[in-house]
């Protein structure tokens, strides 16, 4: 998984082709610890997808920006737009799958 | 045949992982299932200083629950990420679906505890990770010099409301009531920060927004009367935390599992009503909810499964 930051965000995430998913986490979010492994595991299944992670504790003005106010999300980017999202308690391994599977 | 284990437990909180640290110990073939996080409810909390023995000045409830966990997985105790939806729990082996596999064992424990009760606001499931949030520790950066509110009036509320006193220029605490619940020790702290505000009586009555949360209505449940909260101008946006209590995790038991208001009955030795099955922690009727009751009662059935399982043979 490539990790972003507030730099690389634009170039590899907002102005790449194709679909790019993207987990939003941060320092000290236990939630998202929990769930980034079931992400990572995921990332060989779905070549066509470029799986990246940010950290938004480090990037807080641009999660902000990208209407993202809670965490987790794991999202999906789509020529520089969120073209799907699942967020806190929706955002189990499974329900990001079927996610992914829709988009793959 | 298929992999029969001797004790499933349903949920890695302190009561279930106390319950395979006790399993594992008595060499049972342990599984621990949870589709979330180790650690459940208090995982997600930065401070903790009443677990008894625990470093009162430095612990938080994820340094305490990797401890549990890693003591779990030492006396050899499984753990499997999966959520279960489905229950089989008559007859001598016990049948657990998941999503990602299907779990038998002769002995189940139920420790699946509970989620955070909604704020019960209009518009609340549309603001939910844009403004409104259960998890101080998740999100208490995002809100960093704005303005926060906490609703609640017990230990959780207030605590966390001063965990966000840290990130967050004012957090404003909406109570229903006009005093609070919380232990006297924390309300004393909380009334002598200058961060601290509290608007006594209250109830939040709905949410609004952009994208983003930047507007509520509250309502004095004493007067009726309505005030609009909007956000500062410059900000765009407020933080609305709940912390009011929880929800047991037990509709998948509905119609299986004697319960009242949700809650699993059992025994004081964790006994349901189907023999073979145990619960613990805070899915069970009982007074005190707290990590060190919940350990207690995973213990209690983790024993009382290994008494069970060398009466079978």
């Amino acid at each position: 998984m490539l990790e972003v930051d507030k730099n690389t965000f634009g170039p590899e995430v907002l102005e790449a082709p194709g679909k790019i998913l993207v987990d939003f986490y941060g320092d000290g979010c236990v939630p998202c610890a929990a769930l980034m492994p079931h992400i990572h595991a995921m990332e060989p299944k779905y070549p066509t997808i470029k799986f990246c992670s940010l950290n938004t504790t480090k990037a807080r003005r641009l999660a902000i920006g990208q209407k993202i106010l809670g965490l987790p999300v794991i999202a999906i980017y789509e020529n520089g737009v969120m073209i799907d999202s699942r967020v806190k308690e929706e955002a189990t391994p499974e329900a990001c799958e079927e996610m992914i599977k829709a988009h793959a | 045949m298929n992999n029969i284990y001797d004790v499933i437990i349903l949920g890695a909180g302190p009561a279930g992982l106390a319950a395979g640290l006790y399993a594992g110990r008595s060499c049972l073939k342990t599984l621990i299932i949870e589709k979330g996080q180790d650690g459940g409810q208090i995982a997600i909390t930065d401070d903790i200083e009443n677990y008894p023995g625990c470093n009162v000045e430095e612990e938080s409830g994820p340094s305490l629950m990797a401890r549990f966990t890693a003591q779990a997985a030492k006396f050899g105790a499984e753990r499997v990420s999966d959520t279960i939806k489905e229950v089989q729990l008559e007859g001598k082996v016990k049948k657990l679906i998941g999503v990602n596999g299907e779990y038998e064992g002769k002995v189940v424990i139920l420790a699946t505890g509970a989620f955070p009760r909604p704020i019960g606001c209009k518009n609340e499931g549309k603001f939910v990770g844009k403004g409104i949030s259960f998890c101080a520790t998740c999100d208490a950066n995002f809100f960093e010099d704005f303005e926060v509110y906490v609703v609640g009036g017990g230990d959780s509320a207030v605590e966390e409301a001063m965990y966000l006193t840290k990130f967050a220029r004012k957090v404003t605490l909406i109570h229903r009531r006009n005093e609070l619940r919380a232990a006297k020790s924390i309300q004393e702290k909380a009334f002598k920060n200058p961060k601290m505000h509290f608007i006594w009586d209250t109830v939040v009555d709905e949410v609004d927004g952009d994208e983003l949360l930047n507007k509520m209505i509250l309502k004095n449940v004493k007067t009726g009367e309505l005030t609009t909260i909007e956000a500062d101008p410059d900000d765009g946006l407020f933080g609305l935390f709940g912390f009011i209590g929880m929800v047991p995790n037990s509709t998948l038991f509905e119609g299986i599992i004697d319960m009242e208001r949700g809650y699993i009955k059992t025994d004081e030795n964790m006994h349901t009503n189907i023999e073979g099955v145990y619960a613990a922690g805070d899915i069970r009727v009982k007074s005190l909810r707290q990590v060190v009751t919940a350990a207690a009662d995973g213990a209690i059935a983790a024993m009382q499964a290994e008494k069970y399982l060398s009466e079978m043979e």
